[in-house]
């Protein structure tokens, strides 16, 4: 897994630490991009359209409950009902619920509000993809033609295109603090440590510390990228997603360590914005993580015919940025003989690794609790464990944190699914019908198991799996568009008609997932799903031709194929 | 005699197609994979039946009898181990029976375009999962082809050597036409070859005449030699950029590039930081042969008989020739030889380091030790010791002559040098050479050992106290010390100086010691 990356859920900086701050923020000030993830995005439209409606009348209700308490304490002789560290898209959506609840909520905010996907991910990503989408597209004389339009030529402002992902993530910013702002959350600045049970410390750096107590923590902090050591960043030449995405330069050509979704998706906007691409990636195959069909599709259309080229199953061992009039150099050693291979001169490097969470200074050990690889062990319920594997009462951990799933919206979805049990309504969150996207040019997105992993499940269980499939060359939308590329496939039990995974990569891939990501969290069968109409033409018929060409025997074996020689 | 091994073998070899289809393909543009959709993971036999009719399908219909080879269709589970090793036995025991039954006696097999869908008449290659040469198993992936409605995989029936491709990836065929060749062992690979020559020349003509071919060709074992079946449309694979010592720094796109136009980056030229090949290099080097290759063959378009009046450059020789006689040249020669040169050219070529450039940068090194062959004398009274080293290097080009220069070639390092180089000569092919590009020589080189001229004498540019004629280097028998006789690289230099300043012994000390840099170049790469 080690190359997906995802995005982080908070912001990263929410903890508190003596020196510990130096490194992770020091390098960060306000409005910095850093990245997060990709799917992410999903998540923060999510939460915005859930904010910045936020004024309609139904929040102003609650808001008059929410003050309401909120002047007096949480009434059980705590400071708060809930004290979520880290505000990011994690804690923001936990925040919002929990106000909706009634319950007296702060939120500490130890870096900037919106965490790693408003300012350094998912956000300012879509804001470059958006415009690698468009230079793409008319780059492309032969689509341009085909639909019978001519364009002279096309060039790219650099600083404006950085400015327009920055402007972006001001933008999402401020909707986000206003919206909590405007829901009653208490809005505290510091970096929060833990002190003890329901007892929360925090401050700015050279202020006094204050400490609050709370019926209910949750720990949002995120995560940062991980850079591999041997690696040295120089945040110019060799650098992270947190510089990337401010577009300082186009290096001429820049190799990409890790081909997860984030290194996919810079792939998709520097090739767009002229670059040429080397991905580095430590196994065998491109795009590890993603159904092997699609991933396969991916290369073809992602990859190989764009100024791309790739090694597999190699480690980036050493990486030098460029000094002195000498490019880059990246050591590759192999990844199973540790051997050196080769030794790559680009003009740039971006290291796309992967994300490391950001939990040290959290004071976890006040409370008895042990990060695995940095990670925040929890159960189903997103409820901390400690070192002896008791659940330590009270506490949670949602987002990057925890590492189950580390996307914007998942940490959301915990968020809020911690809430509702804090509410006193039991929830477990089903992990598998989140969806998750990678915004390159088409999309891939994706819900549930891919093909292996459903097949391993079935051997294990003992039930049959079945495969449809469609290609976005037989929607009349795609072709109204040019855009035929792409398939769509759906793995599913045709015993029950309970859908498994749905992978699509194709136009808008990220927004048709939903309808399958929705049944499967719903549990709706295939039997009901044949049955739903969708608008002709559009994309979403995609779906509808999985829906539709899914054989579901509901009881009856199938057994009718003739037996071949034994 | 097995006269018609193929079309019979292949008539019976080939299963009818199922007479109702289990996985029917209605008009909907929606197909459900054959294997897995009814079929049952747990129930191999289930699966693989399935997977079999859903690949029978996709044959032509047997009107014209379509060969053994055919693609199996398969929608996809190559990835699942389990599930094509299920196949791969499947097929192992459905089919082999059949071939058994009738004795196969040609051994290389054609591949098809499958019909993948009812509605299918032509099909594009999408990418080649198999290069040429590769050895391939039955029910391996080789190809992957795009219908009306999706991208689909062609498996193999039969194990073999995938020994040419007829169609390549980008390209479209009809269904039912070959696309590759299937050599059963390695041995047959130059005889399929040979037949895939003939069937481009066929141009992608239905199974027919491959199989008059396949007969005349499978009685006559001895295979045409390896070299002819280049002519196949199909370029070979080409060599990955890195390999071998030598690495060659290139760009994505160059990588690209240089195998759709099967330019060998090694003997590109790198223009790019670092010495870099990036894309536009590949584009000239795929574009010089064109223009390198008519020199001796094409014959010039001149208006015979006509008078021409010079062009503002030929004025500019003519005039700079005559004043020349003004000067008392001389000319001293040496035979110099150029092995460890070559070594080294070809060790370092790859880093886009030009013969041109090693030449001027063994010239100018000599030079430093003799300052006076780097003089100049212009009014007769006194000369010139020149601060600078600049080496001009003439160029030929259309319609006249001109001399970049390499300014300091004593200080650049033999890559930046060659970098310079390429630099010059782009812009005089474009006429942008500034004047102190090409006036500002102190000492000039002029090479035609391109062409084969082992020896000539050039003529001293005014205002220059040397100029170095530079012959081809040849392999030559020579007398060694201990009395042996060796072959030798060697090269003949021709040195015409202003015998004003430069005298006999000058030019005899600045030889030698151009000589030993030559011979041992090491310092050239410092």
């Amino acid at each position: 897994m080690h190359s997906i990356s995802i995005s982080a859920s908070a912001s990263a900086s929410a903890i508190a630490s003596g020196g510990a701050r130096s490194k992770a923020a020091a390098g960060r000030r306000p409005g910095e991009i850093r990245f997060c993830g990709l799917r992410g995005d999903a998540l923060a439209c999510a939460s915005l359209r859930a904010s910045h409606a936020a004024a309609a009348t139904r929040r102003a209700v609650l808001r008059a409950a929410a003050s309401a308490n909120g002047a007096a304490g949480s009434g059980d002789g705590f400071d708060y009902d809930l004290v979520i560290i880290g505000a990011g898209v994690g804690g923001h959506g936990a925040a919002l619920h929990a106000v909706e609840e009634g319950l007296k909520t702060a939120i500490i905010e130890g870096d900037v509000v919106g965490g790693t996907c408003v300012n350094r991910g998912c956000v300012p990503s879509k804001a470059l993809l958006a415009v690698s989408g468009r230079m793409r597209e008319l780059h492309d004389e032969h689509h341009m033609k085909s639909l019978g339009l001519q364009v002279s030529s096309t060039g790219y402002d650099r600083q404006a295109v950085a400015d327009h992902a920055n402007n972006l993530a001001s933008k999402i910013r401020s909707n986000l603090t206003n919206s909590m702002k405007a829901m009653g959350v208490d809005i505290l600045t510091g970096f929060g440590k833990i002190v003890g049970k329901q007892k929360v410390r925090y401050g700015k750096v050279g202020f006094p510390e204050k400490e609050i107590t709370a019926k209910n923590i949750i720990i949002a902090t995120g995560s940062v990228p991980f850079v591999p050591k041997g690696i040295e960043i120089d945040g110019k030449t060799v650098f992270t997603s947190d510089h990337a995405l401010k577009l300082e330069s186009v290096p001429d050509w820049i190799a990409i360590v890790g081909s997860g979704y984030i290194g996919l998706e810079f792939s998709d906007v520097y090739t767009a914005l002229g670059s040429e691409v080397t991905f580095v990636e430590a196994l065998d195959q491109l795009m590890p993580g993603f159904d092997p069909e699609i991933a396969k599709l991916a290369q073809r259309v992602l990859i190989n015919t764009r100024k791309i080229d790739y090694h597999t199953g190699v480690f980036a061992s050493k990486i030098t940025p460029a000094k002195d009039g000498k490019p880059v150099l990246i050591e590759l050693i192999d990844a199973k003989t540790k051997e050196h291979k080769e030794t790559l001169e680009v003009d740039a490097a971006l290291i796309a690794t992967g994300r490391a969470p950001f939990t040290s200074g959290l004071g976890l050990e006040n409370i008895n609790v042990v990060t695995q690889r940095g990670f925040i062990p929890v159960d189903e319920r997103m409820q901390v464990t400690d070192a002896d594997g008791n659940v330590v009462p009270n506490l949670f951990c949602i987002g990057d944190a925890n590492g189950k799933l580390m996307l914007a919206h998942a940490a959301s979805a915990q968020g809020i699914s911690v809430v509702e049990q804090i509410s006193g309504r039991d929830h477990i969150l089903n992990h598998l019908s989140i969806p998750a996207a990678c915004f390159t040019h088409p999309e891939i997105s994706m819900v549930g198991l891919t093909e292996p992993q459903a097949r391993e499940k079935a051997d294990n269980e003992g039930f049959e799996v079945s495969v449809v499939k469609t290609s976005f060359k037989a929607n009349t939308k795609a072709l109204a568009e040019n855009e035929g590329d792409g398939i769509a496939k759906m793995i599913y039990r045709p015993d029950t008609g309970e859908i498994l995974g749905v992978h699509i990569l194709g136009l808008h891939a990220a927004d048709l997932i939903h309808e399958a990501s929705n049944a499967i969290a719903l549990g709706t069968r295939l039997q009901e799903l044949k049955l739903a109409v969708h608008a002709h033409p559009t994309l979403s018929e995609v779906l509808d031709e999985l829906f539709k060409a899914a054989k579901v025997n509901s009881g009856v074996s199938h057994s009718v194929n003739e037996p071949v020689a034994a | 005699i097995g006269g018609k091994p193929k079309a019979g073998r292949a008539g019976s070899d080939q299963p009818k197609p199922p007479a109702s289809s289990s996985s029917a393909n209605p008009p909907r543009l929606r197909y459900s994979q054959g294997g897995s959709s009814s079929g049952s993971n747990n129930n191999s036999k289930g699966a693989k039946a399935n997977y079999l009719k859903a690949s029978l399908l996709s044959f032509p219909p047997p009107a014209p009898p379509v060969p053994a080879m055919a693609g199996l269709l398969h929608l996809h589970s190559t990835l699942l181990p389990s599930a094509s090793l299920l196949r791969q036995r499947g097929g192992a025991q459905a089919v082999p029976r059949r071939r058994r039954a009738c004795r196969v006696e040609a051994k290389i097999r054609e591949i098809f375009m499958p019909a993948l869908s009812s509605t299918m008449t032509e099909g594009k290659i999408v990418a080649w999962n198999a290069a040429e040469g590769d050895r391939l198993a039955k029910g391996d992936p080789v190809v992957v082809v795009e219908s009306d409605k999706a991208d689909m995989d062609v498996e193999t029936f039969h194990d073999g050597f995938l020994a040419a491709v007829l169609v390549p990836a980008g390209e479209s065929a009809p269904v039912g036409s070959a696309i590759a060749l299937l050599a059963e062992s390695e041995e047959e690979i130059p005889l399929a070859r040979s037949q895939a020559a003939s069937f481009s020349s066929a141009a992608a003509s239905p199974p027919a005449p491959q199989e008059t071919v396949a007969q005349e060709a499978s009685p006559a074992p001895p295979p045409p030699p390896p070299p002819a079946p280049v002519a196949v449309s199909v370029p070979a694979p080409p060599s990955p950029a890195t390999q071998g010592g030598a690495r060659v720094v290139a760009s994505p796109y160059a990588k690209k590039l240089a195998k759709e136009l099967s330019v060998d980056l090694f003997a590109v030229t790198g223009s790019g930081p670092g010495g870099r090949v990036v894309a536009k290099d590949v584009e000239a080097a795929a574009a010089a042969p064109k223009k390198a290759a008519p020199v001796a063959a094409a014959r010039p378009d001149v208006p015979l008989g006509s008078t021409v009046p010079f062009t503002t450059m030929q004025g500019a020789v003519s005039k700079n020739m005559v004043e020349s006689l003004a000067v008392p040249a001389f000319r001293v020669g040496y035979t110099i030889t150029t092995d460890a040169l070559d070594a080294l050219y070809k060790k370092i070529k790859a880093k886009g380091v030009t013969m041109t450039a090693l030449l001027a940068k063994a010239t100018a090194m000599a030079l430093v030790q003799h300052p006076v062959v780097n003089s100049s004398c212009r009014d007769g009274q006194s000369f010139t010791y020149n601060s600078s080293i600049n080496i001009a290097v003439a160029v030929a080009i259309d319609g006249g002559l001109i001399t970049p220069v390499l300014q300091d070639a004593d200080k650049l390092d033999i890559y930046s040098l060659s970098r310079k180089w390429k630099e010059l000569v782009d812009k005089a092919r474009a006429k942008q050479l500034q004047p102190q590009e090409y006036n500002s020589g102190t000492f000039t080189l002029s090479n035609l050992g391109m062409f084969g001229v082992d020896r000539f004498d050039a003529i001293l540019p005014p205002g220059t106290g040397a100029i170095m004629a530079v012959g081809s280097s040849q392999p030559t028998v020579v007398g060694t010390k201990d009395g042996r006789i060796g072959i030798k690289s060697q090269m003949q230099v021709n040195v015409t100086a202003d015998h004003r300043v430069i005298y006999g012994s000058d030019l005899a000390a600045f030889l030698q010691t151009l000589s030993k840099i030559i011979e041992d170049p090491k310092d050239l790469t410092f």
